[in-house]
């Protein structure tokens, strides 16, 4: 058995449910022991979230007489001395923004290999699958070191509850140098918004959306879909979207259980960024879309007469 | 000032990947681009020096004889020389890439900036930037949407999901990762393009860096071609009569409703 920590991110002091696919991966089938490391929130109050998945041991872990938040350097070397703490044989985290960054910054910093938007791992011979010339092929990685590192795409391993007896701790790191990056400020984006990798559900909209207020419609759907809204590069670029909403290459990569797609033409780039959706749907008035050859299920139409429908269904079923 | 631009020679997003062997791929049958991340890093870099009036841009590729082309596209955007450290094939672990930068860049100068882009979109790996960083001891702030310089500070702003925005400070030298956002890549122009392949491009084999290549790395054991998803199943009826199908078939099928 391997103790294997996890990286829990939070927002908003709540833990992201994204972070459960990551200790159901960590835990791998109840043959390792994992304890999850938390930062900035109360360990406490996370503790029934966490062990309902799996977590043995949840560790708050702070710096003396430093804000962990402040500095994204302090955060990977505070997770280096947690890492030696606990005997920890692996850590694995998310590849969201913040998970890739501060993966690289401990990877580099200890001198250990590093896998980063993986979709599987393999505990016994130390592997990862990962995307590869996005999307178009997964490459199995051998990772080297003796301590496994590996971020997860967020999705992308199933959560499953797994109700464990947990302990809470916490761990004041010691951290001999300041860091060299410095957070000034932080600003939250729309609160009402989902944040796109962290969604079950996206509904996208391509360049055919045609305005910025024509977004409404899918976010009025996207309400009674529990989804988040996403937007294509063209849609974008024609200033319809901010660059936060775009998904593909340049863009976000998402992997919820159910994408559509409305007036995307299914460019290899924006593939790149949703592949490995679930299912995906498609809603299109070109019958020739390319899209049409490589989704699960497709409309062959108006995006502004099926959405409004779709949602007129959704709030029927749902009786709201 | 001095900046370097770390650039990646890879196949085009659009291109087919056919796999060869366990672990190869058809690199002949495709087209190879500048990464279109490191567009962003090239394009910041010029404009710093455009704007500053003094300075210069060098691109550092470590890459293999063809990479020739992807460093005289990023010297068509404006970049004045490049080094090019010469190496076999696509997949150099990126602590290796790491350090080969390093080298290149401490042997030809000392830099005010380092830019690279948020990562290459053939091995996706999202870590060179921050090992360079860590082997030259300087700061990192990858995935950059806006970048400003005062008295040797980069106040520097991120996307960290969501639409929130995080603002950095670090001092220069340092290393920023760019992203879409950043800039507006400029489309070469013809003249600049026949400049660009006079420029000075230096070059140096791998194996003369006289790297420790003892440290640890991944090992790429086997690439497979994922399937593309075949045919949708395209609903029938009027408008109503289809959403209805498909609603039936996501929540009944698929459950993923």
């Amino acid at each position: 058995m391997a103790k294997i920590g996890v990286f829990i991110e939070t927002d908003k002091d709540e833990v992201k449910k994204t972070n459960f696919g990551a200790i159901t991966a960590a835990l791998d089938g109840g043959k390792n022991e994992v304890v999850a490391l938390l930062m900035g929130v109360d360990a406490n109050s996370a503790q029934e979230t966490l062990a309902a998945y799996g977590a043995q041991k949840i560790v708050q872990v702070t710096v003396d007489s430093a804000d962990l938040t402040a500095s994204p350097d302090l955060q990977a070397r505070a997770l280096a001395d947690a890492i030696q703490h606990f005997a920890l044989e692996g850590l694995i985290g998310l590849a969201s923004a913040r998970g890739r960054d501060v993966f690289a910054r401990l990877s580099a910093f200890l001198n250990v290999t590093l896998a980063s938007d993986c979709v599987g791992i393999n505990f016994e011979d130390k592997t990862v699958r990962k995307s590869h010339f996005s999307g178009k092929t997964i490459a199995t990685i051998k990772l080297n070191s003796d301590l496994l590192l590996c971020a997860l795409r967020p999705n992308a391993i199933e959560a499953q509850k797994a109700l464990a007896d947990s302990q809470v701790e916490s761990y004041a790191a010691s951290v001999d140098a300041p860091g060299l990056v410095k957070v000034l400020e932080v600003k939250k984006g729309d609160t009402a918004k989902m944040d796109l990798t962290e969604a079950d559900v996206i509904i996208t909209g391509g360049r055919p959306i045609d305005a910025a207020e024509n977004y409404k419609m899918l976010e009025e759907c996207a309400e009674l879909l529990g989804a988040a809204v996403g937007a294509s590069r063209a849609a974008v670029d024609a200033g319809f979207a901010p660059h936060s909403m775009q998904v593909g290459q340049t863009g976000k990569t998402v992997s919820p259980r159910l994408y559509i797609g409305c007036g995307l033409s299914g460019s290899v780039q924006h593939f790149a960024g949703m592949k490995t959706s679930k299912v995906i749907v498609a809603i299109n008035t070109d019958k020739d879309a390319p899209i049409f050859q490589k989704c699960d299920y497709g409309i062959i139409g108006d995006m502004f007469e099926v959405v409004p429908v779709l949602t007129e269904i959704l709030r029927e079923q749902t009786g709201q | 000032m001095q900046i370097y631009v770390c650039v990646k020679h890879v196949p085009d997003t659009a291109a087919t990947i056919t796999v060869v062997g366990e672990a190869g791929y058809n690199d002949t049958a495709c087209k190879f681009i500048i990464n279109p991340y490191d567009e962003y890093a090239v394009e910041e870099a010029v404009q710093r020096v455009e704007k500053a009036g003094s300075g210069e841009v060098v691109v550092v590729t470590v890459g293999p004889e063809a990479a020739v082309s992807t460093m005289r596209a990023a010297m068509a955007m404006g970049a004045h020389r490049g080094i090019h450290v010469k190496v076999e094939g696509q997949f150099l672990d990126s602590t290796l890439t790491s350090l080969a930068l390093k080298a290149a860049i401490e042997q030809d100068g000392t830099p005010n900036i380092i830019f690279t882009g948020r990562n290459a979109v053939d091995t996706e790996g999202f870590q060179t930037q921050y090992r360079l960083a860590a082997a030259m001891n300087l700061p990192v702030v990858s995935e950059v949407v806006n970048l400003e310089i005062n008295d040797g500070q980069a106040i520097v702003q991120r996307e960290v999901g969501g639409g929130t925005r995080e603002t950095l400070e670090m001092k220069l030298p340092c290393i920023i990762g760019a992203t879409k956002g950043l800039n507006e890549p400029r489309y070469p122009k013809f003249p600049d393009i026949m400049k660009a392949k006079k420029k000075e491009l230096k070059e140096i084999d791998f194996d003369q860096l006289g790297l420790d290549t003892s440290v640890d790395q991944t090992e790429l054991l086997k690439l497979e071609a994922v399937p593309e998803r075949s045919s949708a199943q395209i609903m029938q009826g009027s408008v109503r009569e289809q959403v209805n199908e498909l609603v039936r078939i996501l929540t009944e099928k698929d459950k993923v409703l």
